[in-house]
């Protein structure tokens, strides 16, 4: 690996804290998936993708397509970070007139590999674009796509997930983030998802469960999918929707809301709620440099 | 015979006059705009021969790829090759696509700015016997509605090859509506067409009939029938929906004060609609639409659902005989 555990738990720790104070800024926006995919994003765009900040239009770039638009946050900060734009910029979130709309479009940020936030349609754009680089007979590139796991409910996947394998598209990585949670409560309230692996098993695919905060776990399953031949490859990766401030971890009632606006029974009330999760991040970046000491 | 663009079939009303219908010009047009540029490819949703794309499938096998019966991956895999660099063009039913994808189309090809060329076939009512569920009368309206969407419906197979070669060439994505049924071959190799523009096919001064697709033979038989009432009909082929050519449209108007509008769609959201907009916002004349009046389809033969809906040279003459005796009440 480029950099160290303790860098990359850092890296994400950071990111972390950039996402609370991106969503304070916006007063609306997704909380607990873009906390809860730090991990996999800072093993993506420190680790795992091989891209040019500076050139993000490069031709032999790893491509990223986001599915699920609503945890833009997360890769907005992780973009930031990487040096794709000033950090400044993250607090324009959700603004008039900012390039980090609500849910992402290509057009207006260098990076974002597509427009996105209806479910459902991010694999087979990757699959498209997967399809394509072999057509141009570019053997460097991947393609990466992130999608939810109440995504999965959307018909859409699962024509992408039949053609992917049909279509023997080896250089397509699919990452789920199976954090349990959707908009209306559990998934396996809302609708159920398991056996999951097994679904994806079944349509022709190379699975991998992994601990989506492990990021070495996760920078390894990515460089198994690489050695994989005529399949393409899944990961689903274990996450706890809000990862790392306490009174958000697990609870539906953060999927779609920001810090700071509403007092929740259980939770600090609402003036509280950044100055709380900000607390926490800081205690665990200290628990982070010790443990690595 | 009189006041006819020169580079119309000189077989315009004569009997002998070659049929064809406006898909085979999409599949001609196709394999025309992949020897032209390689980044071309076609995808289709389990209807490649019945859409015309399998000549292009067989000359191109490497850039053809089928999807099965999945209209949203359809569009969506589309999306995902035009990020790559190519010009991807999908068929499949009008009433699937873009009736079932219409959201993704929307963002993955729309906002996103990707070239992607849906192409509607067995639209309006020329899949006949198939019934309501097939006739896609609504396409358009889904269509025009759409910023960064180009919307062509073609009169004839030589068109709709244009159409095709011409739409290959944009940066944007288009819509291609087609038609099942063999119709009259107007044009010529000799017929403008350009994306935004409208053509002349007669001059007139009592009236503008302004059609597109098909439907087209029919307002020429109308120039016929209204010239032995001395009634002078100015003829607009306007397959360029969106964008609108406002300017030939308006000239004409000016002149006739009197517009008659004719497709095989709805007509809340067609180019009647399309027209109406434009003339109620910047120089109001009276108007008919002809078209589908608010409601589906049904089986039966093209020509008996033509008839029934008064899509006809009669229906579409006396449209125009009510819309003149009006706008000369007004003056």
């Amino acid at each position: 690996m480029k950099h160290s555990v303790k860098d990359l738990d850092l890296i994400a720790n950071t990111i972390r804290v950039d996402i609370i104070k991106m969503l304070e800024a916006a007063g609306s926006g997704h909380s607990a998936g873009p906390l809860g995919m730090a991990d996999v994003f800072t093993a993506l765009y420190f680790e795992v993708l091989n891209h040019r900040p500076q050139d993000p239009e490069w031709e032999d770039r790893d491509r990223l397509i986001l599915s699920n638009g609503h945890i833009v946050p997360i890769r907005y900060a992780t973009m930031a970070e990487a040096g794709y734009f000033p950090k400044e910029e993250l607090l324009t979130l959700r603004k008039f007139g900012s390039r980090l709309q609500g849910h992402p479009e290509r057009v207006r940020l260098p990076g974002m590999e597509s427009t996105s936030g209806p479910l459902g349609s991010g694999l087979s754009q990757a699959a498209g674009i997967g399809l394509g680089l072999k057509l141009k007979g570019n053997t460097s590139s991947r393609v990466y796509v992130c999608m939810g796991d109440g995504e999965l409910n959307e018909g859409n996947v699962w024509e992408a997930a039949m053609f992917a394998s049909a279509r023997k598209i080896n250089n397509l990585t699919a990452i789920i983030d199976r954090n349990n949670i959707q908009i209306d409560g559990f998934t396996e309230t809302v609708m159920p998802l398991e056996p999951l692996a097994m679904k994806w098993q079944a349509f022709g695919w190379h699975v991998i469960e992994v601990d989506g905060h492990n990021i070495e776990q996760i920078v390894a399953a990515c460089l198994e999918a690489q050695a994989i031949f005529e399949r393409p490859t899944v990961l689903i990766a274990h996450t706890i929707p809000g990862k790392g401030v306490d009174y958000m971890e697990r609870e539906p009632v953060w999927h779609g809301m920001p810090p700071g606006l509403k007092d929740i029974p259980g939770d600090p009330p609402k003036d509280e709620q950044v100055k709380v999760a900000l607390a926490e991040l800081r205690t665990l970046r200290g628990k982070i440099r010790g443990e690595h000491e | 015979m009189s006041n006819y663009a020169d580079h119309l079939s000189k077989q315009l009303f004569n009997d002998a006059i070659d049929h064809a219908p406006t898909r085979k010009g999409f599949g001609d047009g196709l394999i025309l705009a992949g020897d032209l540029d390689k980044r071309v490819v076609a995808l289709c949703a389990d209807l490649t021969e019945s859409t015309q794309m399998d000549g292009f499938a067989k000359k191109y096998p490497e850039r053809y790829f089928e999807v099965g019966v999945a209209e949203q991956n359809l569009a969506t895999v589309a999306a995902g090759l035009a990020a790559e660099g190519f010009i991807p063009f999908t068929s499949s039913y009008a009433a699937f696509s873009p009736g079932r994808n219409w959201e993704q189309i929307r963002t993955t090809a729309c906002l996103n700015e990707q070239p992607v060329k849906i192409v509607g076939s067995h639209a309006g009512l020329s899949v006949g016997p198939d019934g309501a569920t097939h006739q896609m009368l609504e396409d358009i309206a889904l269509m025009r509605s759409l910023p960064h969407m180009t919307v062509i419906v073609p009169c004839d197979v030589i068109e709709a090859r244009k159409a095709t070669m011409e739409i290959a060439k944009t940066k944007l994505p288009a819509y291609l509506r087609l038609a099942r049924e063999k119709t009259p071959v107007i044009t010529t190799d000799d017929s403008p067409f350009e994306i935004g523009k409208a053509q002349v096919w007669r001059e007139g001064s009592d009236i503008t009939i302004i059609v597109a697709g098909p439907l087209a033979y029919e307002a020429l038989k109308v120039c016929e029938i209204l010239a032995e009432e001395s009634i002078d009909v100015e003829l607009i082929n306007c397959p360029s929906i969106k964008p609108l050519d406002d300017i030939t449209i308006l000239t004409s108007t000016r002149k006739t004060r009197a517009v008659v509008t004719v497709e095989e769609a709805q007509i809340n959201g067609g180019l009647g609609s399309a027209i109406a907009e434009l003339l109620v916002e910047h120089d109001p004349v009276c108007m008919e639409r002809i078209g589908v009046h608010d409601s589906f389809g049904q089986s039966g033969t093209m020509p008996e659902l033509w008839n029934h809906y008064q899509l006809l040279a009669a229906d579409i003459a006396a449209a125009a005989r009510r819309v003149i005796k009006r706008s000369n009440q007004q003056t």
